[in-house]
């Protein structure tokens, strides 16, 4: 009963909304855009930072990432003519690396280099990379064909590749490529798998396997093509000694990591005179990446809190001039026996219906707008509970709040005066 | 000539003792009524009558649970209602009266039936069985086929029936009627007391306020005010009775007479034969 008059209550407030479909309709607008821009930029948000959070888990949370870097002092003296530019890590840094910290598990070290290749026909210049097979334990990755490097391989000094899923989409290489002769810089190298590879930025940091497009082993990059690379960039050469350029180090605990980075990076300043080198800690910046998203949710909810107090105030506004407008029809509610407490409920259940609506109709617009995003440019977008069910409490909430000084306005009225109104 | 023009007479509905009704204006105090007492019977029909600024609208007002005394007593059916508060006194208004108002005050948005449904919806009652009530007066005041329409597609006769509809919807004890014909012409304002005078005879207590001695005709009582109290107290029949008989007293003499004795209108119409 008591119910089946709450329902009623409600029909009633809808039916009045709807005798002045635009006037509700724009009142309505503030919260549908409070709650749609909300829910929308929440998704995309939410989206957008699961997403760098993922990648920078890809990069694997008991990972250390120490690559060569060009010191600023060598990208000064590189411009003039028939410098040789030598930085980064070297060999030894790599084994005093692994010898020195007893929280490591294992290191992967790796060249990385641009060599002219030919499959077949086909000739590409294709990203190498020599690693050692502890690489493929190190950034796990699902092969799709063949093997990945085998510590026989290294051991052997076998002339094999493992193409990435790059690496044979550009060199249009199928699981039949396996076994043919891929040349790299004029060496012959036979195929002997190709693994999946990830794509993306991971914060600011590239992901170890991004932009590779074959594998070799270490010391066969070594043997073949040494420690000197040329560049020929608009005439001028330019010339670098880089023995290592990307360390991955491992360690056994997650809990190690920035400990282990510090260490790496105090011990790296000691061997160094330049710092040629930069130490990247993916657990540092998931936590880094954590917080900026902290950031990112008080500075949406502030926004949200002022478009949507901008529309509570939107409703009120309406509300106090429906009251004013319908001050007869409260004096005729009144006069016929309605309590002031019914006359409050009746215009509170207006302003709800309002809001909620409003808020309905926002979140429609809030869910459309993230899918649009995620179908025409592929971002991805997340839809969380919260972020569906706090814009809607919300607007409750709203129509309750700027709905209760019209309605107690309202109740006020003196039904004598207000049947004399014209 | 009682027993014609009170039906059901006997008991009392209505009493005012030494009502006060005191507004404040500015600085100044407006004196409303000035110590009215007067008791009207169950089953009368009485016309208020006076100019404006007598007091009959407040007096009106006051009756109809709309506003308080400030000092004296109001029973309603021997209860003291005069010292309630808002909610008792809404409950009072949804159970026990019905208003009737010269500009209809239909609510324009809502169709007939809503209309008159509305004291029902106050009253809790669910949609079926309100909506079966309103079909019932809307035919008792002939407008069984309009339930659909809204009062703006009706004319002012027709509203007014509606509105009379929607103050029997609670069965009242009192109804209230403010002017009824103020706004309509005079062959549908003779239609409207028609109405309201079956109403009457059915066993209605009515209550009229009106400046318009026709229709004040066709009450059984007349009440005349002047500055805040009663002038004087008429008899007469309906009008379709033969002419009604009216009687002078002056207004000392009834405000003594109706604090004096329960029912001034006995010795009302005592010194209507005696003259």
């Amino acid at each position: 009963m008591r119910q089946a008059r709450f329902t009623r209550n409600i029909w009633l407030g809808i039916e009045n909304l709807l005798l002045h479909k635009l006037r509700s309709f724009l009142t309505m607008l503030g919260v549908v855009f409070g709650v749609g821009s909300v829910v929308a930029m929440l998704s995309v948000g939410e989206g957008a930072s699961k997403h760098a959070l993922e990648q920078i888990r890809k990069l694997g949370s008991n990972n250390i990432i120490v690559a060569s870097m060009k010191s600023a002092e060598e990208e000064q003296a590189s411009t003039q003519h028939s410098h040789m530019s030598i930085y980064g890590l070297t060999y030894e840094d790599h084994r005093r690396l692994s010898e020195s910290f007893k929280d490591i598990r294992a290191t992967a070290p790796a060249k990385l280099l641009r060599k002219d290749s030919r499959l077949g026909e086909r000739t590409m210049e294709l990203r190498v990379v020599g690693a050692t097979p502890a690489w493929f334990d190190l950034v796990p990755r699902d092969i799709v064909a063949g093997r990945a490097l085998l510590p026989a391989d290294q051991e052997k000094r076998s002339p094999v590749a493992v193409l990435t899923e790059f690496g044979a989409r550009k060199l249009l290489a199928t699981e039949s490529t396996i076994g043919q002769t891929l040349r790299i810089g004029g060496n012959q190298f036979e195929i002997v798998g190709i693994i999946q590879s990830e794509s993306g930025q991971a914060g600011n940091i590239q992901i170890p396997d991004q932009d590779i497009d074959v594998y070799i082993p270490l010391d066969v990059a070594q043997r073949y093509f040494g420690d000197f690379f040329a560049k020929r960039t608009a005439g001028s050469e330019e010339r670098e000694k880089v023995e290592l350029h990307q360390i991955i180090v491992q360690v056994d605990d997650p809990r190690n990591a920035e400990s282990v980075g510090a260490g790496i990076e105090t011990m790296l300043a000691l061997f160094h005179k330049k710092r040629d080198y930069v130490v990247s800690v993916p657990l540092a910046l998931l936590k880094q990446a954590e917080a900026t998203k902290r950031t990112f949710n008080i500075v949406l909810g502030s926004i949200a809190g002022i478009s949507l107090l901008v529309g509570g105030i939107g409703i009120m506004n309406i509300m106090l001039a429906s009251v004013t407008e319908r001050t007869r029809e409260i004096g005729i509610r009144r006069a016929i026996g309605a309590k002031r407490m019914q006359i409050v409920f009746q215009f509170l259940i207006e302003t709800v219906v309002l809001s909620t609506t409003g808020g309905l109709i926002g979140l429609g617009i809030g869910v459309l707008i993230p899918a649009l995003i995620r179908y025409f440019s592929g971002m991805p977008t997340v839809l969380t509970m919260n972020g569906i069910l706090l814009p809607l409490f919300v607007s409750v909430g709203i129509g309750i709040v700027f709905g209760l000084y019209p309605a107690m306005n309202a109740a006020r009225v003196d039904p004598i005066i207000a049947l004399r109104h014209e | 000539m009682s027993t014609a023009t009170s039906p059901k007479q006997g008991h009392e509905i209505v009493r005012l003792e030494n009502a006060w009704k005191v507004y404040q204006m500015g600085t100044e105090d407006v004196k409303a009524l000035r110590g009215v007492n007067i008791t009207f019977g169950k089953g009368d029909f009485w016309a208020i009558m006076g100019p404006s600024g007598s007091g009959k609208s407040t007096m009106m007002n006051v009756l109809g649970c709309l506003d308080r005394l400030t000092s004296g007593a109001y029973y309603l059916d021997g209860q003291d209602v005069s010292q309630l508060d808002d909610d008792a006194l809404s409950e009072l208004r949804l159970k026990y009266l019905g208003f009737i108002f010269q500009s209809f005050n239909l609510i324009p948005q809502l169709t007939v039936q809503r209309n008159i449904e509305l004291p029902l919806y106050y009253l809790g009652w669910d949609a079926v069985r309100s909506a079966q009530r309103a079909q019932e007066l809307a035919e008792q005041v002939g407008l069984g086929d309009r339930l659909s329409h809204r009062p703006t597609e009706l004319s002012g006769g027709q509203m007014q029936r509606v509105a009379i509809a929607r103050a029997l919807t609670n069965d009242p004890q009192v109804i209230f009627a403010d002017e009824p014909t103020g706004n309509l012409d005079s062959a549908t304002g003779v239609q409207i007391m028609e109405v309201l005078t079956r109403l009457n005879q059915q066993g209605k207590t009515i209550v009229m306020v009106t400046h318009e001695p026709d229709i004040a005709a066709y009450a059984n009582r007349r009440l005349h005010m002047i500055d805040g109290n009663i002038d004087r107290i008429e008899e007469g029949a309906y009008v379709t009775a033969p002419g009604p008989v009216t009687a002078r007293v002056s207004p000392q003499d009834v405000s003594r007479r109706a604090g004096t004795f329960a029912r001034p209108d006995e010795d009302v119409t005592r010194a209507a034969r005696d003259a």
